[in-house]
């Protein structure tokens, strides 16, 4: 998903509105499950953290109003969401959902990001250069993954999703190579 | 004959898609302190390495090794150990600096390619020369600190190819001599493989202005909307007397792309890119870039305009010393 220029997506009201009212645990347990099928398919993510593979990671979409507590539990990752004042880990990532979107699939460049302000890091540096760099090894496409949950649906979801991506301008999908930027 | 691109890699994710994107050789390191990138969570372990190899020369790219960093007395066997895990992987050169290890790799691994890593600071033809005639040295990447005239002079004065930095971060500290990082944190690029690192790297944002501290120092404050650059003492922003300002370097990027045509003039043999801790997404980009640029003045044609700056630090570009401006 190439942008113009370093103009980052926000992402849409109505998806951060309805996150104000959605129930977050069952939300919270569907992203664990999800995250553990991740881990399960990407051995070397969990290695490449090394020491920080039980960290307390807080992802900040700056544009929602929750964030998403990450303990990758050494292989058997915890996901919570939760709302920005009770988040607590030793390492706060913040930036827009698409740009935080973007760096999982590999289609920013973190340095870029903090060069420009649109990710701000705080907390343990070193954790969060960690799973910034073993993110970026894995190669993660959630698209993909999301599909091969999904059973006999797994094309409508990709169908889904990819509408989904172009209506909102996140990268959903790992992009292929000529986009990146 | 086209100009080398030798491309940065710090995963093996990047390897592929430096190799993807037309990086004639890609240069990594191990996952410990034998290297001078590292990082958490960056390199490759000894598996990671065969198989990049293997991957590259799949596609008619070369990896070259750094282990260019300075034993520490009674340890030596940890580079000792990495010099023949490079040789076991099939790598095509090692990059070194410590005078102690090339004398091991020349004695031991006679077969091995030997690079002159940067971190060794080799900034005139006498001593290049030295370390051709003495450990067989084949390539030599030179400091930052010279102009393209004195990178002419150099390769009127030796046979050794020459490997000169393109874009990227820029250190204009004698580089393998630099112990800013030291004062700080205890830690250096030259015997850890660490410049700032990031255990001792704090960042605070309030109200819009990001405070960047370095093993408890105040570094450099930036404010709202303004780019932010690496943690790092050389590029810190200090008050001395009633000046308050960059006093070593500011913060920006190299690109010499424009400088391309003259460096070839020069007798340089490859580009180098800087970025080993930076990610696929920049490597793919920066590749493309340089192979489109150095492709193009093969042909005999206009060199294209570059798409870089949003991957500079601070968002800003200088032609370094190639041509000297310097305050």
């Amino acid at each position: 998903m190439p942008y113009p220029q370093n103009q980052i997506p926000l992402c849409p009201a109505p998806l951060a509105a309805a996150l104000r009212v959605i129930p977050l645990a069952p939300l919270s347990l569907s992203l664990t499950v999800f995250s553990r099928k991740i881990a399960r398919n990407n051995p070397g993510l969990i290695n490449r953290l090394g020491e920080f593979d039980t960290t307390d990671f807080v992802l900040d979409p700056t544009d929602l109003p929750i964030v998403l507590c990450l303990n990758p539990n050494g292989g058997l990752p915890k996901v919570k969401l939760t709302r920005r004042r009770q988040a607590k880990g030793s390492t706060r990532i913040s930036g827009p959902l698409a740009a935080l979107l973007g760096l999982v699939h590999g289609a920013f460049d973190g340095d870029a990001l903090f060069f420009s302000r649109d990710l701000v890091v705080e907390g343990d540096t070193s954790a969060a250069l960690a799973l910034r760099n073993a993110v970026d090894d894995a190669e993660l496409n959630l698209a993909l993954e999301a599909a091969s949950l999904s059973g006999p649906f797994a094309r409508p979801i990709q169908q889904l999703i990819a509408l989904a991506e172009r209506q909102t301008g996140l990268c959903l999908t790992r992009p292929e190579d000529a986009a990146l930027w | 004959m086209v100009m080398e691109i030798v491309c940065p890699a710090g995963t093996p994710a990047a390897l592929r898609a430096a190799v993807k994107a037309g990086a004639h050789t890609v240069y990594c390191g191990f996952n410990d302190e034998t290297n001078a990138r590292n990082f958490p969570g960056l390199n490759f372990d000894r598996a990671e390495m065969r198989a990049g190899v293997d991957f590259a020369h799949a596609h008619g790219s070369k990896v070259l090794v750094a282990i260019n960093t300075f034993p520490r007395a009674g340890d030596e066997a940890i580079w000792h150990r990495a010099v023949s895990a490079a040789e076991a992987s099939g790598a095509d050169a090692v990059i070194l600096a410590d005078l102690g290890l090339l004398d091991y790799a020349a004695r031991n691994h006679p077969g091995l390619r030997r690079h002159l890593s940067v971190q060794a600071a080799a900034a005139n033809a006498d001593v290049i020369n030295f370390y051709a005639d003495t450990f067989g040295v084949k390539r030599v990447v030179l400091p930052r600190v010279l102009s393209v005239p004195e990178i002419a002079a150099i390769n009127c004065e030796t046979k050794v190819e020459t490997e000169v930095f393109v874009f990227g971060g820029l250190c204009v500290m004698a580089e393998g001599r630099c112990s800013l990082s030291s004062y700080a944190t205890g830690l250096s690029p030259n015997m850890n493989g660490v410049c700032s690192p990031a255990s001792h790297v704090e960042y605070n944002e309030q109200q819009g202005v990001l405070d960047a501290r370095l093993g408890g120092y105040l570094i450099h404050r930036v404010e709202k909307g303004q780019p932010a650059p690496y943690p790092t003492l050389c590029k810190g922003c200090f008050s001395a007397g009633d000046k308050t300002g960059h006093l070593f370097e500011d913060p920006v990027s190299l690109n010499a792309e424009k400088l391309i045509p003259q460096l070839q003039k020069a007798g340089v043999t490859a580009l180098k890119i800087e970025g080993r801790q930076r990610s696929k997404s920049y490597v793919a980009q920066v590749v493309r870039n340089f192979r489109t640029a150095v492709d193009a003045l093969e042909a005999g044609q206009p060199m294209p305009e570059g798409m870089l700056a949003r991957l500079s630090e601070g968002q800003a570009m200088t032609t370094g010393a190639y041509k000297k401006t310097w305050r």
